[in-house]
């Protein structure tokens, strides 16, 4: 595995997630949350999740953004009373308690892309054996998603449906 | 309500980018099954064809139409899944169980790549009509506050 391109990428990723945080134009906070889904993106990709890369590229640096910036456009650009308070001594000692507990934790964690840890045993190899023959489509992950879990994603559909159908009613109370 | 953008060049990189965006679109959608890609990613490529249109030429313009128009299928996705399950049902197998689409004339290989795609067309449908509602929504909301 060659780290010349890995570790700037996720250089770049925690770069962008703080300076989200800590830039305080809410419009430059906007596109840099864009260009930190790219980075995301990216990594998924280095994974080999190339479907949630896909997702994560068009819902995170697209739609989310646009989602974003008309919400702050329907907001006073110009709101001066917006204050940081000061970061209570509670915080400054225990998240990075929590952070070293986190660390020792993920010690327990199995190795990445190991063959016995128990997300690679349970269904996953019924499944990679079984779905060509099962569904006769090629693709492991839409076999996955469209067939073997259809439920789920009916249900997910419903979800989205709700989303738009509760935005619309909540924001256009007044129109026709 | 947004306003069309008055830069020329927007206008111009606009009108090339949006059928190449929706042609994109429907490619990620119709080649799930062999690739990445599918409902869920070629509806939204297909929301944000719809919304660069919007955005660059505002909501009442005519290119717009389309978004105006996809605002009528709200649900009309959800009902092409269920469709698709209560098919199934009628032909005897179990909901979504694509084996038993009741389509005569097919085989099990083609029953299975057309309830595929039905259902991710189902999903393509619903998370575009969904994406284009709730800017329209937001939209809304600013032409409010405004006024």
């Amino acid at each position: 595995m060659t780290f010349a391109f890995e570790i700037p990428l996720l250089v770049l990723l925690i770069l962008t997630a703080a300076s989200a945080m800590l830039v305080k134009d809410l419009v430059s906070s906007v596109f840099i949350l864009g260009s930190y889904s790219f980075f995301l993106a990216l990594v998924w990709a280095w994974l080999g999740a190339v479907d949630v890369a896909f997702v994560e590229a068009v819902v995170g640096a697209g739609l989310a953004t646009v989602l974003f910036l008309l919400t702050l456009f329907g907001t006073n650009p110009k709101d001066t009373r917006l204050r940081r308070p000061p970061t209570p001594w509670a915080a400054i000692v225990g998240l990075p308690l929590l952070g070293l507990l986190l660390m020792y934790g993920a010690n327990g964690l199995p190795e990445f892309g190991d063959p016995a840890s128990p997300a690679s045993t349970h269904v996953s190899p019924v499944y990679l054996a079984n779905s060509l023959k099962d569904t006769l489509t090629p693709n492991v992950v839409t076999s996955v998603l469209m067939d073997y879990r259809s439920f789920d994603t009916l249900i997910e559909t419903a979800v989205i449906f709700t989303a738009g159908v509760a935005c619309a009613l909540l924001l256009r109370r007044d129109q026709g | 309500m947004i306003q069309a953008h008055d830069s020329l060049i927007v206008l111009i990189l606009g009108r090339g980018l949006i059928p190449v965006t929706q042609l994109f679109g429907l490619y990620v959608l119709f080649s799930g099954q062999q690739g990445p890609g599918g409902g869920f990613v070629g509806g939204v490529i297909l929301a944000t064809s719809m919304l660069l249109s919007l955005l660059i030429f505002g909501t009442d313009a005519s290119q717009s139409r389309l978004a105006h128009r996809a605002l009528h299928g709200d649900g009309v996705g959800l009902l092409l899944f269920v469709f698709v399950g209560g098919l199934c049902l009628i032909g005897g197998g179990e909901v979504l169980n694509y084996a038993a689409l009741e389509i005569p004339g097919l085989d099990v290989a083609a029953r299975r790549y057309l309830g595929i795609v039905l259902t991710q067309i189902g999903v393509a449908l619903d998370v575009a009509v969904t994406g284009v509602s709730i800017v329209f929504s937001l939209s809304a909301s600013n032409g409010d506050s405004h006024a």
